[in-house]
């Protein structure tokens, strides 16, 4: 006989799953990122890693401390906020002051995430709100390019990261000048196209070696780390996707309208932060439409705002407010393309 | 859907590939179970009305014979699963929790258990459609693969609509489950029976046996079987959940839909599970009622995996003890993993619609925290219906069971459960709809 004291469990069905946990997905993220990391530390020295480990702990701190004033469980162990940290981080340039990094950490998750109501609730990327905070708080500094490959960079500072708090950075015009190998203008690809139209060539572009923020740079990297995730099924492949028809549809149209004038699509995708926005920032789940159709569409949109800030903005860079944008477009995107379900009739039959 | 045949494969668009669990037990030959010396037989063992006792308390009942008849024509009678007596005509535990009249019947040791017929033996061929009907109705067969829907209900099609295909569902889908299986290799000549019935009664010039390609032993085993003119057929389909659904299964084989809160009459297809068909074949023919049926017990809590016949009422207590239950803590399910039903009192019976006792280790099946929704999409990604879950889950938290229904299609949920597994934030989804559904109802009939 089956024991008396038998204790049987009740739940309703189903009573197996089988999927990656929230810490999962943002651990693998963590991971995809990484190589990101090294290569911009490789490419820029210890400035960058310092302002990556200081954005990225400024963000997990800003998480914790307002889950410990609001007496809610603690949630900086699902990683999320490691993954907003290190995406803002990589959006800075190199010679970005600390305490700045420090300032936009704490905005990215205090008004971009917590303010909504914590993970799962926000309408925006907060890595995102916390770079639009700093573009208008600081513009000088999050425009202040230093070249790669500075042959001290893995023992010097770049002179504007060691700012005090509070405190304006030394100017690294005359820095830049020392260190540069051959004659650094300090302007990024996207600001030469703007400015003095030049066209830098897309090979460059593609490996990485130009002026940019910190983990911008390597359009080949980030579409591995990419590649990455969307094996492992923590990426939606569909969104970067879009982004990049979006974007070449949209180049290409003024390129065959004038190309004298305009950029190619080419370098429209491989310049500036484009492709890790499209890869890393776009795809942020939440802020972005679950729909087929939605995807689609928010993933377009991405790509169509960026070419016509580029083109017709004050901006250099472009793409965070087209993501911005899109995020806040992401409800109405989504009530418009709901799914057509199995087996739907009509929609004049389906009125009782 | 023709770009899924393209890749060779006939499947539906999203759905899961959840672990099988079925070499546990799909190789067993399905043994008798010995009677358990107490039966407990619900009047309510199918969709419909129950069924209306017509014993006392005390007669003397033989195997087979009608205990309790149909009450119109949503309802099928019940016949006696063993030789006994009467014990009580009381209420008892049931599987959704409630207590449902039921007659208890002490089996009786000294009877050699031989079935009663109800009549002379009946040839198909000789019956006008309405019989069959009627004689269908008469075995008190219903939906073995888990639904428990009458089956002659499903076999009277309108006279205005005509049915081109008779879908034999021998998917099984759910993982562990293995009963199907069986049946289609140990039972082939009353199935192709069955099935011959079935096409005449509905007036099918084809059928088509739909089988997951992980039991292509059974394509080997039918084939030498069907018929010569080709109107009976058996094709495989990709192994996925929840490709035994009847939508699904319609999709896959013919890419069909059958439309929303529709019935597949409506376009021309018949769908039945292969372990009905192969009992209508067994029984209608020597006009017998329904007694037993084949279960799978299973799963890491028993020493005995197997498929077992066993006559409908056995106490799960029964199965459990047959099947050698091991540890001190369980989780009981009877049906598969994905859509069972929990129980959590050992005396409930097996009735017609059980397929499988499903007995858990309570540790491995530990439920984590709820989280927020990060709107991975993932359950968009597996809804087979094409639902939003996550908008749906994100209603049903806010109370907003009314936008469910009319914006979001809450009622085409046939509830398989593949947004609650993929889901990495543990959002009970299904559960959550399941409640908003019942609610729903509810104010329905408030209002009517």
């Amino acid at each position: 006989m089956a024991k008396s004291d038998l204790k049987i469990d009740i739940r309703t069905s189903p009573y197996i799953r089988k999927a990656p946990t929230v810490a999962q997905i943002m651990r693998n993220v963590v991971y995809a990122l990484l190589p990101l990391v090294a290569y911009s530390v490789y490419h820029f020295g210890i400035s960058a890693l310092a302002l990556i480990l200081v954005t990225t702990f400024a963000c997990m701190a800003t998480e914790h401390f307002f889950c410990w004033m609001s007496h809610k469980k603690p949630t900086i162990l699902d990683g999320s906020a490691a993954v907003t940290g290190l995406l803002l981080s990589m959006t800075l340039p190199p010679g970005f002051p600390l305490w700045m990094g420090v300032i936009a950490g704490f905005v990215a998750i205090a008004m971009g995430k917590t303010l909504f109501g914590g993970l799962g609730y926000n309408l925006f990327n907060p890595a995102l709100v916390g770079r639009a905070f700093i573009q208008a708080a600081f513009p000088v500094s999050i425009t202040t390019w230093t070249p790669a490959f500075a042959v001290d960079r893995f023992v010097e500072f770049i002179p504007s990261t060691l700012a005090l708090p509070f405190m304006k950075p030394l100017p690294t015009a005359d820095w830049s000048a020392q260190v540069a190998i051959d004659g650094f203008t300090g302007a990024t690809p996207l600001a030469l196209m703007k400015f003095q139209g030049i066209i830098t060539d897309s090979y460059d572009l593609f490996i990485g070696t130009v002026a940019g923020s910190t983990g911008e740079a390597s359009t080949l990297l980030i579409l591995l780390c990419g590649a990455y995730l969307v094996y492992r099924k923590m990426l939606d492949w569909r969104i970067p996707v879009a982004v990049i028809i979006g974007t070449s549809l949209t180049a290409e149209l003024f390129y065959f309208i004038d190309p004298s004038k305009y950029p190619s699509p080419a370098f429209m995708l491989l310049s500036g932060g484009l492709m890790f926005a499209a890869v890393f920032m776009a795809s942020d789940m939440v802020a972005s439409p679950v729909t087929p159709l939605g995807i689609f569409v928010f993933g377009c949109l991405v790509g169509f705002l960026t070419v016509i800030i580029r083109l017709f903005g004050g901006l250099t860079e472009a793409v965070m407010y087209a993501i911005l944008f899109a995020n806040a477009a992401t409800p109405i995107i989504e009530t418009y393309t709901q799914p057509r379900i199995y087996g739907a009739r009509d929609k004049v039959k389906d009125k009782k | 859907m023709n770009l899924f045949k393209l890749f060779g494969k006939k499947s539906f668009p999203h759905g899961i590939h959840p672990d099988e669990y079925k070499a546990e037990t799909n190789a067993k030959v399905t043994r008798r179970l010995p009677f358990a010396p107490e039966m407990i037989v619900p009047l309510a063992q199918s969709i419909g009305k129950p069924a209306k006792a017509i014993v006392f308390r005390g007669q003397h009942v033989s195997r087979g014979e009608v205990i309790a008849e149909a009450d119109g024509f949503m309802s099928v009678p019940i016949h006696a699963p063993v030789t006994g007596t009467v014990k009580e005509i009381d209420i008892a535990a049931t599987a959704k929790g409630g207590k449902q009249p039921a007659i208890i019947i002490s089996t009786s040791l000294s009877s050699g258990q031989r079935v009663h017929d109800l009549g002379e033996p009946q040839d198909y061929l000789a019956m006008s459609r309405e019989e069959i009907v009627k004689a269908v109705q008469n075995t008190g067969i219903v939906g073995l693969g888990g639904a428990a829907f009458p089956t002659h209900v499903k076999m009277a099609i309108p006279p205005d609509r005509s049915i081109h295909t008779v879908l034999v569902n021998g998917c099984e889908c759910e993982p562990f489950l293995t009963t199907d299986h069986r049946v289609m290799l140990e039972k082939i000549d009353n199935l192709i029976l069955g099935i011959k019935i079935a096409m005449r009664c509905v007036d099918a010039p084809k059928a088509i046996i739909g089988i997951e390609d992980n039991k292509l032993n059974v394509l080997t085993a039918i084939e030498p079987y069907l018929p010569d003119d080709g109107s009976i057929t058996i094709e495989a389909v990709e192994t996925k959940y929840p490709q035994g659904a009847e939508k699904m299964l319609a999709l896959s084989l013919l890419g069909i839909e059958i439309p929303s809160a529709g019935l597949p009459s409506e376009v021309g297809l018949a769908v039945f599970n292969v372990a009905t068909l192969a009992e209508l074949g067994a029984l209608l023919p020597q006009h017998r009622g329904l007694v037993e049926r084949i279960i799978t017990i299973t799963g890491d809590g028993v020493k005995k995996p197997g498929n077992y016949l066993a006559p409908i009422g056995t106490p799960v207590r029964f199965l459990l003890e047959f099947a050698e239950f091991i540890g001190d803590e369980a989780e009981l399910i009877l049906g598969g993993p994905m859509m069972g039903m929990p129980t959590r009192s050992l005396d409930v019976p097996i009735t017609k619609g059980t397929g499988a006792l499903l007995v858990l280790d309570k540790r491995a099946t530990k439920q984590d925290d709820i989280l927020p929704c990060i709107k991975c999409t993932q359950c968009l990604q597996a809804c087979p219906i094409n639902l939003n879950p996550s908008e749906l889950g994100q209603l049903a938290a806010k109370r907003q069971y009314d936008v469910m229904e009319e914006q979001y299609h809450l009622n085409d949920c046939f509830e398989c459960g593949c947004c609650s597994y993929v889901c990495p934030s543990n959002i009970p989804l299904v559960q959550y709809f399941r409640i908003a559904k019942t609610l729903n109802r509810e104010r329905h009939l408030e209002n009517s």
